[in-house]
């Protein structure tokens, strides 16, 4: 972190007269979480972004190395908190992979309900703290209300509302709760009918528009080559679900549609994710009428041990394509785990998006890569 | 044209807005349909799921019998170093010796919620509670003893 002084004292940060670099973060009300970034401007135009990283980093990749197959899934919950099932469902299904458990039917149907309903509640956050970035507080309190419902449902099933540690090797921890069904169900028609109420706050809101178009654009090629995965690539054109392309837990038996946009502006990101809770709202109409009978957890041994090897999944967050990668040399604790986490990838794709716009623009781009800090740090 | 333009823009932003004030106006006069919980004040009705983890417990029966063998399958499953078991050996009227638990040590402050510790129990002797008002003015009472002083194990639990 750069003081007044400094900025003025030090040449290279200021190269030529009237630049001016700031910092937003890492305790800002606009950045969520602590992410810093050192803007360089020159008068209002973005000259350079550079993010500053570190700030909230655990070493949870170390953390996972030190404890047993069984007990490392719980910490990657705090990765990505808002798509904590499916973080967890990941790491499921590496441990899977190594010990090749075949997971019971009804384990894969509820862990594809739980991940939709999840990947429901984080769009919903993220629309609700991008409207409040953009200035219009309202639908914060709209999106949450809706977001509520699923976190009831979690409670009672889960017996938590946001780390949950439902998935386990070989399906799930729990049984759902007799009342699931019908809290699904409700929440679905209660979705359904205020959904148009978000169109008429924001979507159709004019200023919101004129805010959104054009605004941080990121073409398709830039995109591959900065990683960017998620509603962030799908935004730009490029097609990255990894749902259809490298479908795991049964999604290939279910029908949606991949959600893809070109325009590669702030509202066409804007548009992928609010369509996206709409194909995920599909899925779970098909599947919550069809739950089959059966076990929930298949069989496993007490200790986990998987072969020598390497192994590697990766799933769909919320946010992009989660990769990971367990290296096992044989014994009850992984040698070595590492995780690709969607946040980073996008994140550096923040100054090629932001060079050359408005200072007023960047928090409408950085509020549709949808970024989470302990994502990107871990 | 540009007049034209101007009159437009002014028009779709003010017919916008009202279209978004509508809606929260609607919520302002229906007053029912806003799920907002009184906490503090709702204590007497506040119901929370059967299965929300909120602490560790160790339910003992009406004769203070609980039925944890002190095996230390939850001390080994917990990640955190929550559970700490001092193990003591009685001996039964028989003249042998039996594993029975002295103190069940929980530390809540370290606990995470992961209710890893009740899927390895092989008895049933540990389950989460619903109680989530944990906010005490010392560190130290966090630390529990969850069995209770002179309980013993239930006839019949290996």
């Amino acid at each position: 972190m750069y003081t007044q002084t400094e900025i003025i004292k030090d040449t290279t940060i200021n190269g030529s007269e009237g630049e001016l670099v700031i910092n937003v973060g890492p305790q800002h009300p606009a950045t969520h979480g602590v992410l810093h970034l050192v803007i360089t401007l020159n008068g209002e135009t973005i000259k350079k972004i550079e993010p500053h990283l570190g700030y909230i980093h655990r070493s949870i990749e170390k953390m996972c190395e030190s404890l047993t197959y069984r007990q490392f899934i719980y910490v990657t919950s705090r990765m990505d908190y808002l798509s904590s099932h499916i973080n967890n469902e990941a790491c499921a299904l590496c441990v899977e992979k190594g010990l090749q458990i075949e997971v019971p039917a009804r384990a894969k149907v509820i862990r594809v309900l739980m991940g939709e309903l999840t990947r429901i509640a984080s769009h919903e956050l993220w629309l609700g703290a991008m409207a409040m970035d953009l200035g219009a507080f309202t639908p914060f309190f709209y999106t949450f209300r809706e977001r509520e419902m699923i976190n009831e449902i979690m409670e009672d099933t889960c017996g938590a509302r946001l780390t949950m540690n439902y998935m386990v090797a070989g399906g799930v921890a729990m049984d759902l709760h007799p009342d699931f069904q019908r809290k699904v169900k409700l929440f679905v028609t209660q979705f359904k009918k205020r959904v148009p109420e978000f169109d008429d706050l924001i979507t159709n809101n004019i200023i919101f528009q004129n805010r959104m178009k054009g605004v941080g654009v990121l073409s398709g090629e830039d995109a591959i080559s900065y990683g960017c995965t998620g509603p962030v690539a799908r935004g730009s054109g490029v097609s990255s679900d990894i749902r259809k392309l490298y479908p795991y837990d049964g999604y290939d038996a279910v029908a949606f549609d991949e959600v893809l946009e070109t325009a590669g502006d702030s509202y066409a990101r804007y548009l992928v994710r609010l369509r996206e809770m709409h194909q995920s709202i599909r899925i779970i109409e098909q599947l919550i009428d069809a739950i089959p009978e059966g076990d929930f957890q298949a069989k496993t041994k007490a200790v986990l041990k998987l072969p020598k090897g390497e192994f590697y999944t990766r799933v769909e967050t919320a946010r992009g394509e989660l990769g990971v990668y367990i290296v096992s040399e044989g014994g009850t604790t992984p040698y070595r785990i590492k995780f690709r986490s969607p946040g980073f990838s996008n994140l550096s794709a923040l100054h090629h998006m932001a060079k050359g716009s408005k200072i007023g623009d960047l928090m409408a781009t950085m509020g549709t890569l949808d970024l989470v800090i302990p994502d990107i740090d871990r | 044209m540009f007049l034209k333009e101007y009159i437009s823009d002014v028009y779709n932003g003010i017919t916008s807005l009202l279209k978004g004030m509508r809606q929260t106006g609607y919520y302002f006069f229906h007053p029912k349909e806003i799920i907002t919980e009184q906490y503090p004040d709702n204590r007497a009705t506040l119901k929370l799921a059967d299965r929300f983890k909120g602490e560790v417990v160790m339910p003992h029966d009406e004769n203070n019998e609980h039925t944890c063998t002190g095996c230390t399958a939850c001390e080994l499953a917990c990640p955190n170093g929550t559970i700490k078991i001092i193990t003591r050996f009685d001996i039964t009227p028989e003249g042998k010796k039996k594993k029975a638990i002295d103190t069940f040590i929980y530390h809540l402050e370290l606990c995470t919620m992961c209710n890893l510790c009740i899927q390895a129990c092989p008895s049933d002797a540990i389950k989460m509670a619903p109680n989530f008002e944990h906010s005490v003015y010392d560190r130290s009472k966090l630390t529990k003893k969850l069995n209770l002083p002179g309980s013993k194990v239930k006839e019949g639990i290996e």
